[in-house]
């Protein structure tokens, strides 16, 4: 019995699960209305984690410099895989047809599968959806990457090729 | 009498319709938010996180307040 006016108490359903169909209507819109506010809260959510994301992975302040390999190890046309600045970080270092070395970051801009170097076509490769990058800029060729492939800046020291800084691409 | 219930429950569910329509076309711009801003993070533009962090809990914030005022609007129906 309800305390108040004498008359028994609603049960907790029925605030939900009305036996009333013209108040069935409200309630299911109500619902609907909450898990559209709770998605709401999800994006928000994203975007936190974006920002966390962006806190902790702002550019080191001193890049490191490591030597990636030895020029006269690397053959025209061929490539050197290396990591960069951090192990988690996948690079291709290129001897192109004419002799230039250079290295970018090894995954796509589209959706992070590993580029590799067609010597025969003179261009940087995403098997996964046939994105294609320059090997001079790693600016996009062909395909769905949205940007250039991040560009590792080297330098030539006697015989040793050194990693000195990864340069972001712009926006394609 | 009747009628005028009618009229009240007529306008109740419109404006119980128009705080639905709302709150999805704020969801809209909140997904377009979050993939304009991962856009842009994976991009190398972290300075975008923050201002938009910022706009999307404003956002949730409207959609808190809709959602009130749905209930509110439910709850004077009972």
């Amino acid at each position: 019995m309800d305390p108040k006016d004498g008359s028994a108490a609603k049960p907790a359903w029925s605030e939900e699960f009305s036996v009333y169909a013209a108040e069935d209507a409200y309630v299911q819109r109500r619902q609907f209305t909450k898990f559209l506010v709770l998605t709401s809260f999800g994006m928000v959510a994203g975007q936190a984690w974006i920002w966390m994301k962006a806190l902790t992975a702002a550019a080191p302040a001193a890049w490191p410099e490591i030597v990636v390999a030895r020029a006269s190890e690397v053959a025209v046309g061929s490539v050197r895989f290396f990591t960069y600045p951090t192990p988690a970080e996948p690079c291709i270092l290129i001897r192109r047809t004419n002799g230039e070395f250079t290295a970018f970051s090894q995954k796509c801009t589209h959706l992070s599968c590993a580029v590799y170097y067609a010597p025969a076509r003179d261009r940087l490769e995403c098997p996964c959806h046939e994105g294609y990058f320059s090997p001079v800029t790693g600016r996009v060729l062909q395909g769905p990457p949205p940007r250039p492939l991040p560009r590792v800046e080297l330098q030539r020291r006697g015989d040793d090729i050194v990693a000195v800084r990864l340069v972001e691409g712009a926006e394609a | 009498m009747n009628h005028l219930g009618n009229r009240a429950r007529l306008r109740r569910r419109v404006a119980i319709d128009a705080a639905m329509v709302m709150v999805i076309l704020v969801l809209m711009v909140q997904m377009w938010l979050l993939t304009a801003t991962l856009e842009s993070y994976l991009a190398g533009h972290h300075g975008v996180a923050a201002p938009a962090l910022i706009s999307s809990l404003v956002l949730f914030g409207f959609c808190g307040f809709l959602y009130r005022l749905v209930l509110r609007i439910d709850r004077d129906a009972r």
